[in-house]
């Protein structure tokens, strides 16, 4: 979606007399450059909108958080505390650029919840461990996800319509359709109710790392993989079939060069920058995908943060990691378009 | 859909298989509630009790009749998905439309919105409005129409920015019809099939999103009979009543995995109904005649994966 949006903003012929402002000067010395400054300058514009439409859904939809916390807890010290906390008096801008001052220079600020209680529980205590134990899954699923994902694209789109083809393909829809919660307890009816080799639940007990105990991160790591590669595949299939039925390919097969020379030499490099793409798509799949698996497993990450703190009305943890999710988000895809510029000579050229 | 089409679809193994399995879930989760044995939010035995006497699935956590609360809790998915997916339509279509025959400024600013839409991880976008406006059915819908509009306007934008420049647009303002009418008897028809191509792949993520969020137990709340809420209301009870969990996941999973196989299906379909056979989708991108030029502007069929990487 990234190289689509890229030529209808470049100026057809351009003459470099023609434009005398120092911008379309910088344009044309600098082509590469200003289109990464300007691509980082629009993420960070983006991250910025979403917060404060992140800000204002959570604080000013009429199912207020803030009201149902008051309206059960009666004890008048947690009222104020909470009050003081979200400046209920002052008006919303006031209290959004309060927020993101205090994100921007690293306080996270208290739980909401833990105020309700009477006690401060900062909010980096809470999501800081739950950040590594996600990361921990994220790069698992990552490493065994990208060598899967070629072997499988290649399998199926270097024969395409075949019998191999055809069951990758038909087992792949199948499987992407269907949601990832539901895997998981397929998984865990399978590995635990009838085989009895893996546990259901994959806690990590607090103070301990995850990878202390490798048994409890198979199931999800595993859902995540069966879900997502057969999304990968089916995309890289697509592009493997049109990349193989290109001249060049076809007159290297004349040529009678090596299947494996074609394959490494021709049709590797030529996917390299979908490849790259469909990480970024993996990444941010990842956002949405760990929060419902993290669910399923009970697994400490911050997506079970999350779904918990939504379910107390945890306002401050709420903001913090749906705004810091987002922001990632938007940063992989920025990541995403800046190495796919570098990587594809010709959608550089077409910035030019 | 016309005739040819539905054909099309049926010849395909995929797309039969598809149909089977939808025709045969929509029965269950649309006449079940009719031949519901028992009540399906009524304790009548032990929980957690394997099938048997009385209770051919067993009953569940709170000792309910897990055959009951399976035949009443599909439609609920069903109809909220369809629902939200329809409404995004027209919105989308709307808003696509507004952006692509009107260029300039206002295409700009409408495109920006879109962008931002979709800057969301589109879970991430459910969970904030669940977390602002509370779990409720209305909070759901608006959130999948919040995540599917934005990718549906995008198409409907390069769909008719294609359209925009037939000769018989042309030929219509140089009549002097109005935009209403141009709108509504020239781009709209035209722009139709290739949208309609990926309503399947949209409906089944529209059905994923709100079967996620009842299974966080931020959606639909007990004691409703859902399939996605029963799937983690008797987790605990596993060992003791498996048939809990694992049927509504088997009614779930041939819901999506048919919705899939036939929107898969009906967009192979499409495509071939409109093109020669054996048409390059390369080539088709240099000719220019109305809707195959339209479609060649979609995924190819083999990665209609490509129309949900918006989404997912």
């Amino acid at each position: 979606m990234s190289l689509v949006s890229v030529s209808p903003e470049t100026p057809a012929g351009e003459a470099p007399t023609a434009a005398p402002s120092s911008r379309a000067h910088l344009r044309h010395r600098f082509p590469l450059t200003f289109y990464i400054v300007r691509r980082v300058l629009a993420g960070v514009v983006t991250v910025l909108i979403a917060s404060a439409v992140i800000f204002a859904a959570i604080t000013l939809l009429p199912g207020n958080v803030v009201q149902i916390i008051l309206g059960r807890n009666a004890n008048p010290q947690s009222v104020s505390a909470i009050e003081n906390q979200l400046n209920q008096g002052h008006p919303a801008w006031d209290r959004y650029v309060h927020f993101m001052g205090n994100l921007f220079s690293g306080h996270l600020g208290y739980s909401t919840a833990g105020l309700v209680e009477g006690q401060k529980t900062s909010v980096e205590s809470i999501i800081g461990p739950a950040f590594a134990h996600s990361a921990v899954l994220a790069v698992a699923t990552l490493v065994l996800f990208i060598p899967m994902v070629i072997v499988l694209g290649l399998a199926a789109g270097l024969k395409a319509g075949s019998v191999r083809d055809t069951t990758i393909s038909v087992t792949s829809l199948a499987i992407s359709s269907l949601p990832e919660f539901l895997v998981g307890t397929l998984l865990i009816v399978l590995f635990f109710d009838r085989l009895r080799l893996l546990p259901p639940v994959s806690s990590v007990p607090p103070g301990t790392s995850p990878l202390s105990n490798v048994n409890i991160l198979v199931l999800p790591v595993l859902t995540l993989l069966l879900v997502s590669l057969a999304f990968g595949s089916r995309v890289l299939r697509a592009c493997v079939a049109e990349i193989v039925s290109q001249d060049y390919v076809v007159l290297a097969g004349i040529h009678g060069y090596s299947q494996r020379r074609i394959v490494f030499r021709y049709v590797l490099p030529n996917a390299l920058p979908p490849t790259v793409q469909l990480i970024a798509q993996q990444l941010q799949y990842l956002i949405g995908g760990l929060v419902v698996v993290e669910s399923v497993f009970a697994y400490p990450g911050i997506g079970t943060a999350l779904v918990n703190a939504i379910s107390v009305h945890d306002v401050q943890v709420v903001m913090v990691v749906s705004i810091l999710l987002a922001a990632f988000y938007v940063m992989i895809n920025v990541v995403a378009d800046v190495v796919a510029i570098l990587l594809d000579p010709r959608v550089r050229t077409t910035i030019s | 859909m016309r005739w040819g089409t539905a054909r099309r679809v049926l010849r395909q193994p995929t797309g039969a298989v598809g149909v089977f399995i939808l025709v045969v879930i929509l029965l269950v989760a649309f006449l079940g509630p009719l031949v519901s044995p028992h009540s399906p939010t009524e304790t009548l035995g032990p929980p957690n009790s394997p099938p048997g006497a009385g209770f051919a699935l067993g009953t569940d956590f709170l000792g309910r009749d897990v055959l009951s609360r399976l035949l009443n809790g599909g439609r609920s998915v069903i109809l909220i998905g369809l629902s939200s997916t329809l409404v995004a339509y027209v919105i989308g279509v709307l808003a696509g439309m507004y952006a692509g025959y009107r260029s300039g400024v206002r295409d700009m600013l409408t495109m920006r919105t879109v962008d931002l839409l979709l800057a969301f991880p589109p879970l991430l976008v459910l969970l904030v409005l669940v977390a602002g406006g509370g779990a409720h059915i209305w909070v759901l819908i608006v959130g999948v129409i919040a995540v599917q509009a934005p990718a549906i306007a995008r198409i409907t934008r390069t769909a008719s920015l294609s359209v925009r420049q037939m000769p018989y647009v042309e030929a219509a303002q140089a009549r002097g019809d109005g935009t209403a009418r141009i709108w509504r008897a020239d781009i709209f028809p035209n722009i139709l099939p290739p949208l309609l191509a990926d309503f399947g792949v949209r409906f089944s993520i529209s059905i994923i999103l709100i079967a996620s969020m009842n299974y966080l137990g931020l959606g639909l709340q007990p004691p409703t009979a859902d399939w996605a809420l029963m799937m983690s209301e008797n987790r605990v009870g596993i060992t003791l009543n498996p048939w809990g969990v694992l049927a509504p996941a088997i009614a779930l999973a041939l819901l999506t995995v048919g919705v899939n196989l036939v929107g898969d299906a009906y967009l192979r379909a499409l495509t071939r109904s409109v093109l020669p056979r054996g048409t390059r989708r390369s080539r088709l991108r240099r000719r220019s005649n109305g809707t195959a030029a339209i479609l060649a502007t979609l995924p190819s069929s083999g990665d209609a994966a490509s129309i949900d990487d918006e989404v997912r």
